[in-house]
């Protein structure tokens, strides 16, 4: 018996070690002392810190307006506003910029921000990025040094988007000393600088204090990558992170609202598009795509599928955006009409692949279109593409698919995805491609007018299906202000946060 | 002995050959282009031929595979598509992170599971040894990220006691090391322990038959007496057995938890890394996994011989 004793005492010494070296490692969990620095919790890392080659929002949501700054920045609702720029003025012929610069800027490098600097950054977009994007700098035909805090900017034509690409990562400020090491030394203006990044874990941000303008409430913001919604989630409600930013999980949003934490329901340029072959049957008919439009209870499907999150619109335009027209009337919840006009296009009882990226909203919307596809006759079979390699490969650059479902992110891309016949969705752009021309010619009014026709002529054809603007959920502490909610360009803005007292 | 070794060396060079020429064909059948996830939707086409020659991709498969083999060689890893970063000094650091998992779990597994096991073998016939058998069998039942997950929600977000993921180099800070290793570890090494917990039981209800162990006792040793001179020593020969299987399993396991905890190290590597067609990182990682796996039952296997004299005289 006394063996028997002995063994059991082994198992409990065993038992009692682990409990001790449990309970004195959680001893020491972090105090809560006044703080000056916010964790902030993201899905989707980036791959490196280089956005003017590598693609993706990812890069430019953590460093623009943080460490890199532009001429102008995008304000919270839509708005260009100054920065670098204090101030400029137009030509007549709306095709020259004269920009006076903010005095005493430096580069994190401690070079000076100057004219040079404006001009090596242009050209540089022109000449050395890889991303597609860099067109819209094609506009610009020339940039003159004027002086050290004056600069101005030729275009080829009036063109008005491209002061508000100036807002985003194309616009992004550079200095020539400052570029060797882009991928993981990134120099700007803005009032961070890059501490550290460990690949695979976090982005360590700290404060400039030789920042040229109002220096920011925080020390320091640590940028924290989480595999999914639920593990940020996890990370919030035990006090690792102070923030979550773009929230994949609505349905996990309801219970921070009971507790002691506040939510942000702000708005972005991402819309969840319901995307159909053009180029194919059967939805190289427009009323095949139009039958879709009215089969589907669009509201339904957000409150089903993001919990009610998020704005229904009736075009791929955010309401942000100075051409956003409420369409969302356009084609009602009618699942008889239909039926009525598959009947007439002959296409009753067709089957089509869906091609659903996996990705959480894609999975969410997919099983309810399909069912209210069902409804009116359409039948509609998943295929799951894993998102991005396969989805890219097959949806986006083969073309081989009938329907899909994306959440198109950048700002201002109605023009990307429907003025070009060679996208993936294979719109048949010859009646707005001129109007769209001369609307970037245009007034500022044109501009509005033109935009907002094409997009009712598109609207029109059903080209692709806008399920609903996805919303930009924040979860945050309850002391934390300043955060901005709105991802109305890629840029997640930390630089107003700070701690109440 | 000496003979058993060099057959398990070649052994280990076959497998690592033939593993590599099959993650390298895999991963180039499988669809998505590099070129397109690494430059994105609004790449140029030059930009994507630009891209698919500077990193070879556009190069026939059997000269790519030669090149990397090459590399592989001389401990040479080759460039990361996506982060354009070494791979070969990323990859130590990774595994370093593992193995800390991995051997931190292997640890707790033994520290649970040799006196778990003993204690349900030598009480087998009474109420204790079913209890413990019991609980084995829902342990091994329970897959680790699921234990992972309701660590995280009971001692994490509960009790606020541990973070719920990330990592702290040792090195850096040993407290906030330690906070973070816990329940990873616990959650590896919990079911490792049910697994090895069942083998241990096994292990010591054969010994306790034997004629030994009668000997012992006879010779005035007590019943835990003769099992601690004389049956453990045996018992361990099955025991070492399953611990590199399960070395090997719990390597696998980390894949999962790290991605649970957020941890960086191997398994979070590979997963990003497919995700981003990131082709060599791929490749790199896998190798690695590879080599570990056969490098434990390469040790397994020395350490076999070494504890069974039998198998040392059989072989000589």
């Amino acid at each position: 018996m006394t063996a028997h004793r002995r063994i059991v005492r082994t198992v409990a010494l065993a038992a009692a070690s682990t409990l001790a070296l449990a309970g004195c490692t959680a001893g020491s969990t972090s105090d809560d002392e006044a703080k000056t620095g916010v964790v902030v919790g993201l899905t989707g890392e980036p791959a490196n810190l280089d956005f003017t080659t590598t693609a993706g929002s990812a890069i430019p949501q953590v460093l623009m307006n943080n460490v890199y700054e532009g001429l102008v920045k995008i304000d919270q609702e839509g708005r260009i506003q100054p920065l670098l720029a204090t101030d400029w003025q137009v030509s007549d012929d709306r095709t020259t910029y004269v920009f006076e610069l903010a005095d005493g800027v430096t580069f994190s490098n401690g070079d000076e921000f100057t004219a040079d600097d404006v001009a090596f950054s242009i050209d540089r977009v022109k000449n050395d990025w890889t991303l597609s994007l860099k067109a819209q700098m094609d506009v610009v035909d020339r940039v003159e040094v004027v002086s050290d805090t004056e600069v101005r900017v030729v275009l080829g034509r009036p063109s008005n988007s491209w002061l508000f690409a100036m807002g985003t990562s194309v616009g992004a400020m550079f200095s020539e000393g400052g570029v060797d090491a882009l991928a993981t030394d990134p120099v700007g203006t803005g009032p961070f600088t890059v501490e550290e990044f460990v690949q695979g874990d976090r982005i360590e941000l700290a404060a400039r204090d030789d920042y040229w303008g109002e220096a920011p409430g925080i020390e320091s913001a640590t940028v924290r990558y989480f595999a999914d919604a639920v593990a940020q989630t996890n990370a919030l409600r035990a006090g690792d992170i102070d923030m979550a930013w773009n929230m994949q999980a609505p349905d996990l949003v309801s219970q921070f609202e009971a507790e002691d934490f506040q939510v942000i329901d702000g708005t972005s340029t991402g819309e969840i598009l319901l995307s159909m072959n053009n180029r194919v049957a059967p939805f190289d008919d427009v009323r095949v795509r139009q039958a879709v439009a009215y089969a589907l209870d669009r509201q339904a499907i957000l409150d089903a599928a993001w919990g009610g999150y998020g704005t229904l619109i009736g075009a791929m335009v955010p309401p942000t955006d100075p051409y956003y027209e409420d369409l969302t009337g356009e084609y009602p919840y009618d699942p008889e009409r239909a039926k009525a006009l598959l009947a007439e296009a002959g296409a009753e009882g067709v089957s089509v692949t869906f091609d659903v990226p996996t990705r959480p909203y894609a999975n969410a919307v997919s099983e309810i279109v399909v069912d209210q596809l069902a409804a009116v006759g359409i039948d509609a079979t998943i295929r799951s593409a894993e998102f991005p390699a396969v989805w890219l490969d097959r949806v986006f650059t083969k073309h081989d698919f009938e329907m899909s479902v994306i959440l198109a992110t950048e700002a201002r891309d109605f023009a990307t995805v429907f003025n070009d016949p060679d996208y993936y969705i294979g719109y048949d752009n010859t009646r707005i491609a001129p109007i769209i021309a001369a609307a970037d010619q245009g007034t500022e009014e044109e501009f509005v007018d033109g935009m907002k026709e094409a997009v009712r002529i598109v609207t029109e054809d059903a080209a692709a299906v806008p399920l609903f603007l996805f919303p930009n959920l924040v979860v945050a502490d309850a002391g934390l202000t300043g955060i901005a909610g709105n991802a109305v360009t890629e840029s997640m803005d930390l630089t107003g946060l700070s701690w109440a007292d | 002995m000496l003979r058993r070794i060099l057959v398990s060396l070649g052994q280990f060079a076959i497998t690592v050959l033939v593993a590599t020429m099959i993650v390298f064909l895999l991963l180039r059948v499988m669809p998505g282009d590099p070129a397109v996830v690494a430059l994105g939707i609004n790449a140029t086409p030059d930009a994507l031929d630009a891209w698919r020659h500077e990193h070879g991709t556009d190069r026939p498969l059997w000269l790519q595979y030669l090149e990397w083999m090459g590399g592989l060689v001389t401990g040479d890893f080759g460039t990361s598509y996506v982060t354009s970063q070494e791979l070969t000094p990323l990859i130590a650091d990774r595994v370093q992170v593992t193995l800390i998992l991995v051997g931190c779990a292997m640890l707790l597994a033994l520290v649970i599971a040799v006196p778990i096991g003993t204690l349900a073998a030598v009480r087998h016939r009474d109420a204790a040894g079913a209890v413990l058998s019991g609980a084995s069998q829902i342990g091994v039942a329970i897959p680790n990220f699921l234990v992972g997950v309701l660590l995280i929600a009971f001692f994490s977000v509960r009790l606020g006691w541990f973070p719920s993921g990330g990592w702290v180099a040792p090195a850096e800070d040993v407290g906030a090391f330690l906070q973070r290793l816990v329940l990873p570890v616990i959650a590896l090494g919990s079911v490792q322990a049910a697994i090895i917990t069942r083998y241990v039981r096994s292990a010591v209800l054969e010994i306790m038959r034997e004629d030994f162990l009668r000997t012992g006792r006879a010779k005035g040793l007590t019943f835990g007496g003769a099992l601690v001179r004389h049956g453990l020593r045996n018992a361990g020969v099955p025991v070492i057995t399953i611990v590199g299987v399960q070395l090997a399993a719990l390597l696998i396991g980390a894949v999962v938890i790290e991605r649970v905890f957020a941890i960086p190290g191997l398994g979070s590597l590979l997963v990003d890394s497919v995700a981003n067609r990131d082709l060599l990182a791929v490749q790199a990682v896998v190798v690695v996994l590879v080599l570990l796996v056969v490098l434990l039952n390469l040790i397994v296997d020395v350490v076999y011989a070494l504890v069974d004299p039998r198998l040392r005289r059989e072989a000589a």
